[in-house]
């Protein structure tokens, strides 16, 4: 291992996409997520990568696309209002199952909003942002060494699945700075190519693994990329026999691999009689005042979704019957998910929408009202 | 030493996020953890500034400073949002030149020339950030100087590491001797350049 660095997050987010083998970034700089863009910029030069600078974010999302379908593993950060402008394109790259990675470092919205301050109101847009029924993944770091770890493992389920990953961040762990421990190996996965010679892939096919193998332009496969829903040779149709059956697999493709894709951290779960449920910036306030709920002898945990997208459900179904208390900068967007699951007298909400972090003494005394000493 | 927390204020531009980071650095190169951030407006330049650090050695959830116990101010306006009402123990450093209308405190309070010695010194107000971090950690006691030298050296902008270093230095010395006069007074001091 590395001797620790002082990194801030969003440095983190770009070496970590450097690790992965990141040789292409494009991208329109907003804050709070520049300083990714500013380190693509200096970095990808140096090892042969590429680095665009482009007209807007519609752009960024379709170079990225290109991009991979070339083979290159690529990379774009923006904000809220970028993100909203992507969403086309993120769809397309969903439809047509090009892996890429999407950073979104949330600031307080709608429009231009808050642009130096946290918010965590983009929950809702990483799942349904774009139109149409499907799969998405979106994982959200809480400490700088995850941005670095995290950003790792979204470049391999973005491989491995033939999926964009957003990685969702938020202003307070894009801009904090802390220790980072640089790990000496990594797993890093890359795209399963075609074992069948060019006449006979079929870029996507409909196998058992509901993961067609990717062939990359340029290796001697020719094949057609649509976002128009396509048969198995990728070629346009509009033939419900046809449709049906890659709907079927496009919207269901993670399913087998769930155990896999979906992360958590659970803390001092067993006895918990309230759970408190947060993700990124806020995990860190619900953190600090579970230990000092626990000193108050108060029995409280933390369910922490890193993976947000697909919803850990299977993970926390295991706590029916407790308490939740969800802890979150928006207007209760992942609570509505926790209601659908445990119904609305199991759960309880802290939210915080004036571009302030969500402070441990908030989180306490909504805790204080809800336990019974 | 359990947790420290530290608050560098002033105006955009004086670097006080870059002191903030050096200061954060140091305490990685002492074996701690550590949390630095920071909270400003859209401009580049002018408003209130506000850089965080908390070093520690325990894990560190909450990543902002909410009861600091040291506070540096390097303007008015950031004393008057973030000087008044601190708890007793915290120590509060402003700067002579920049903060001249201050409520009396009657203890852990230092208004300490370095704006003066920093022109005295260099002829502009570069390295103020540097000279005030110098002061803001001897003060402090909690890291060594071998520590915040390793992270000047290593953040410094180019072409500015010896003036930087020397800035240090001057801070330093500025820090410890404020901290005798503290000690010896035991009340309200003035510390004066070395």
């Amino acid at each position: 291992m590395s001797n620790p660095k002082l990194m801030q997050g969003n440095e983190a987010v770009a070496e970590g996409a450097l690790a992965a083998g990141v040789l292409f970034y494009a991208g329109y700089p907003i804050t709070p997520s520049t300083e990714i863009a500013e380190k693509m910029a200096e970095r990808l030069p140096l090892v042969g990568g590429s680095f665009i600078q482009m007209e807007d974010e519609i752009g960024s999302m379709a170079a990225i696309i290109g991009a991979s379908l070339t083979g290159l593993k690529a990379l774009t950060a923006t904000s809220g209002p970028g993100f909203s402008l992507m969403q086309e394109n993120l769809g397309y790259a969903v439809a047509t199952e090009v892996p890429c990675v999407v950073v979104n470092v949330q600031r307080g919205g709608p429009s231009t909003g808050l642009p130096t301050s946290p918010a965590q109101a983009d929950v809702m847009q990483a799942r349904w942002g774009t139109h149409g029924d499907h799969p998405i993944i979106a994982i959200t770091p809480s400490t700088v060494q995850e941005c670095y770890l995290l950003t790792v493992i979204a470049f391999n389920l973005s491989e491995e699945y033939r999926i964009p990953v957003i990685l969702l961040m938020d202003e307070v762990i894009g801009h904090l700075r802390e220790k980072v421990v640089l790990p000496d190996q990594l797993t890093i996965v890359n795209r399963k190519g075609p074992d069948v010679p060019p006449g006979e892939y079929l870029p996507y096919e409909n196998d058992d693994s509901m993961i067609p193998a990717m062939a990359n332009f340029g290796d001697g496969y020719r094949y057609h990329v649509t976002g128009l829903t396509h048969n198995q040779k990728g070629l346009p149709t509009g033939n419900p026999e046809v449709t049906k059956p890659f709907m079927q697999r496009l919207t269901q493709k993670l399913n087998p691999y769930l155990d896999r894709i979906q992360m958590v951290e659970e803390v001092l779960l067993e006895d918990a009689d309230l759970i408190l449920i947060a993700y990124g910036c806020s995990a860190r306030s619900a953190m600090e005042a579970l230990h000092i709920a626990r000193g108050r002898g108060l029995k409280v945990g933390l369910f922490r979704p890193i993976t947000i997208w697909p919803f850990p459900q299977k993970q926390l179904e295991k706590y029916v019957g407790r308490k939740f208390l969800v802890v979150e900068m928006n207007t209760g967007q992942l609570a509505g998910e926790i209601e659908r699951i445990f119904g609305n007298k199991a759960v309880e909400r802290l939210n915080r929408i004036d571009g302030e972090l969500i402070t441990p003494k908030e989180v306490l005394e909504k805790i204080g009202g809800l336990c019974n000493v | 030493m359990a947790m420290q927390k530290f608050l560098l204020t002033g105006t955009g531009g004086q670097g006080l996020i870059l002191a903030a980071i050096m200061l954060a650095e140091a305490g990685i190169y002492a074996g701690q953890n550590v949390a630095q951030s920071q909270s400003y407006g859209p401009e580049a330049r002018g408003g209130a500034s506000r850089a965080e650090v908390i070093i520690g050695d325990e894990d560190i959830y909450y990543p902002k400073v909410e009861r600091p116990d040291f506070v540096l101010t390097l303007s008015q306006e950031a004393y008057k949002k973030y000087g008044l009402h601190l708890d007793e123990e915290a120590i509060l450093i402003v700067d002579d030149t920049q903060v001249t209308e201050v409520k009396p405190r009657s203890k852990n309070f230092y208004s300490l020339p370095i704006t003066k010695a920093v022109r005295a010194h260099f002829g502009s107000e570069q390295s103020a950030n540097v000279l005030a971090l110098g002061v803001v950690a001897s003060i402090s006691g909690y890291l060594s100087m071998d520590n915040v030298l390793q992270s000047v050296k290593h953040r410094a902008p180019k072409g500015t590491t010896e003036q930087n270093i020397k800035a240090l230095e001057i801070g330093w010395k500025m820090g410890l001797k404020a901290g005798e006069n503290q000690e010896n007074k035991h009340c309200q001091n003035e510390g004066d350049e070395s």
